[in-house]
């Protein structure tokens, strides 16, 4: 058993990512237009796009074309509204990537807190790998921070209630201000972001203290502050998904939303540290998992796809039968606009691995298991870009340079930070007094 | 002397898999082995083949799967249509969102239902069946092993003293008739 060194192969390939997704991204907010002429311009050169007579009732063009114009004309209106939905692009091409690779660590920080709680007996050989994967949770968040201070800064128009123009026109979101207004936001921010990281500090602390010293109290803190974290947890993160994702539709709202946040995050979460984990065993740097954690961890993937696609058809279908306007606007846009995304997605996420992971010899063949890790990603990605753009952008996405620009630099960065921390401690979390049932777990039906 | 059939008698788990495995090595066929409680491997020890009782169940979810779908094609778009909540049914289509509760339902309703009926007929067991285990105590807290000696009964049964057998008791085969 050794140790893992950062490779200069993963090294070169991440700077590689970060170098031609910084690119898209410069080259998505050069062509982006700075004001309306502009804008008209790009939509006249769309010659798919039949935009010009329809009206765009894209959620977020609620709060501006029809309750927001005065004495200017609806025409004019439209156009700046198209402006505006163009000049957000960019900005929502890097925050859907920034919040997806911030969740995967976020969905992983959870899944070791729930083995840490629950005292799993056969996670424990992957812990080191979990705390690298949520060594990316500061920087993921703190750019996602960044982001949003953007858009409190009026960069950009991805969240209209921080515009307080919009507000004095709009009724629903005056009435939403005690809830929805920036220090408050910030504030609540700087909360979830600093008792995640806490909790994360303090357990890859003790975590590392315990390689050193057999003391039982450690492990014994270890499963409180774990106990306590996932209690935090989960209304800190149904808050964040209520103020950074569905806030982005102030007029919508669904009370199931976090739950949904959350099954997309620990399911991608989930299958990340799958996807490291047998990248590391194929390097030979973990000797001592077997093929047992590995169906452990496709039983994970299966299961929570079909968790994730249940809150998914839940949401929908309550949302599709009651039919009531102000909610069922958020998937006419989506249904309308985005028909092949959101359905492909449902396909990604649920149709492929229900059927690929069924089968119990598939769940342990490593290249099944990567192959299905990798579609289950793009389509978490695919759901986090349908959770931001239909309000952000209306029916003028794409996916051009800033988005697979900013897929490609996150993913970059991810995987700097993710392998520059599991190489930053023991590959195996020799202390804990679970070690050895891990070190031998076999699922009693695989050979 | 010829083969005898013997009913020997554990009283520990890990024991009997050991016998049992014991047993398989030195080429004497087991018909079958009672215990109180399922032993994980067992089935392994006795080289039994893995159950397809999984691949039925998938079956047999599609089964439920597609008798759903046709049933409330039939019920909601053909025989009966409603317009419920604003949402005529004219088509199966339109109207699958509704739909899929039940489907979904129907879906574990045939797959579970079929799945136990299967398990209870391959295991031969049904209603006011008499019980087929040869010792009450297997229901308690004994393990017991319904065995062919092979030719050298004295040296099997030597054998299976050593590994843990606390009785060994031979059969007449008409008696299992």
């Amino acid at each position: 058993m050794t140790d893992y060194k950062f490779s200069k192969q993963i090294k070169r390939f991440s700077v590689i990512l970060i170098i031609i997704g910084a690119i898209g991204i410069a080259f998505g907010f050069y062509s982006a237009p700075s004001n309306v002429e502009e804008a008209k311009e790009i939509v006249a050169n769309m010659s798919h796009d039949d935009h010009g007579g329809g009206h765009s009732d894209a959620g977020h063009g609620d709060g501006h074309s029809d309750d927001g114009h005065g004495a200017s004309g609806h025409e004019y209106d439209h156009d700046k509204h198209v402006f505006h939905q163009l000049h957000n692009k960019p900005w929502a091409a890097i925050y859907v990537p920034a919040l997806f690779f911030m969740m995967i660590s976020l969905g992983v920080l959870a899944f070791y807190a729930i083995q840490r709680a629950s005292q799993a007996g056969w996670s424990i050989v992957l812990y080191r790998l979990m705390e690298g994967i949520t060594g990316y949770l500061l920087p993921g968040s703190i750019f996602v921070i960044i982001i949003l201070a953007f858009s409190a800064l009026k960069f950009n128009h991805l969240f209209i209630w921080m515009d307080p123009e919009v507000v004095a026109h709009d009724e629903i979101i005056r009435n939403k201000v005690g809830y929805l207004n920036i220090p408050f936001f910030f504030a609540r921010a700087i909360i979830y972001i600093t008792g995640w990281v806490l909790y994360r500090n303090i357990s890859r602390r003790l975590s590392l203290e315990q390689d050193t010293n057999n003391d039982i109290s450690i492990h014994k803190k270890l499963f409180k502050f774990s106990a306590g974290f996932l209690v935090f947890f989960l209304v800190s993160e149904s808050m964040m998904s209520w103020d950074w994702i569905m806030s982005i539709d102030p007029h919508w709202f669904s009370t199931l939303f976090g739950w949904y946040v959350f099954a997309g995050m620990f399911v991608s979460g989930i299958t990340t540290l799958a996807l490291i984990t047998i990248y590391l065993k194929s390097q030979n740097y973990l000797s001592f998992v077997n093929n047992s954690h590995i169906h452990d961890m496709a039983k994970f993937m299966f299961g929570v796809s079909i968790f994730w696609a249940y809150l998914w058809f839940s949401q929908f279908m309550l949302i599709w039968y009651s039919n009531i306007p102000e909610e069922v606007t958020y998937f006419i846009t989506r249904i309308e606009d985005y028909n092949l995304l959101f359905f492909g997605m449902v396909v990604l996420n649920l149709i492929f691995p229900l059927i690929v992971l069924m089968n119990s010899d598939f769940k342990k063949t490593n290249f099944i298991v990567i192959l299905t890790g990798i579609v289950i990603i793009i389509g978490h990605y695919l759901d986090v870009y349908n959770m931001i753009m239909p309000s952000a952008v209306g029916n003028m996405w794409s996916f051009g340079a800033a988005e697979i620009g900013g897929f490609l630099f996150f993913l970059g960065i991810f995987i700097y930070v993710v392998f520059k921390e599991i190489s930053k401690a023991p590959i195996l979390a020799k202390g804990d007094p679970f070690i050895e049932e891990s070190k031998t777990f076999q699922y009693y039906n695989l050979d | 002397m010829s083969a005898k059939r013997l009913h020997v008698m554990f009283d520990d788990d890990d024991i009997l898999l050991d016998a049992v495995k014991e047993i398989v090595k030195n080429k004497m066929y087991i018909h079958e082995v009672y215990t109180p409680f399922p032993v994980h491997g067992l089935d392994k020890a006795m080289k039994l083949k893995p159950t397809n009782i999984s691949i039925a169940t998938f079956i047999y979810g599609c089964i439920g799967f597609t008798v759903a779908v046709l049933m409330m094609y039939y019920i909601m778009i053909v025989d009966w249509p409603q317009d419920i909540g604003g949402k005529p049914s004219f088509t199966l289509i339109e109207n699958i969102p509704s739909f899929v509760p039940i489907i979904f339902e129907m879906t574990v309703f045939f797959a579970a239902h079929l799945m136990v009926i299967t398990f209870y007929m391959r295991s031969k067991l049904w209603p006011f069946k008499e019980a087929e285990n040869p010792d009450p105590s297997t229901t308690d807290d004994k393990f017991l092993i319904d065995m062919e000696s092979g030719s050298n009964l004295s040296k099997t049964k030597t054998m299976l003293k050593k590994m843990g057998a606390i009785s060994i008791k031979e059969v007449k085969e008409e008696s299992e008739k």
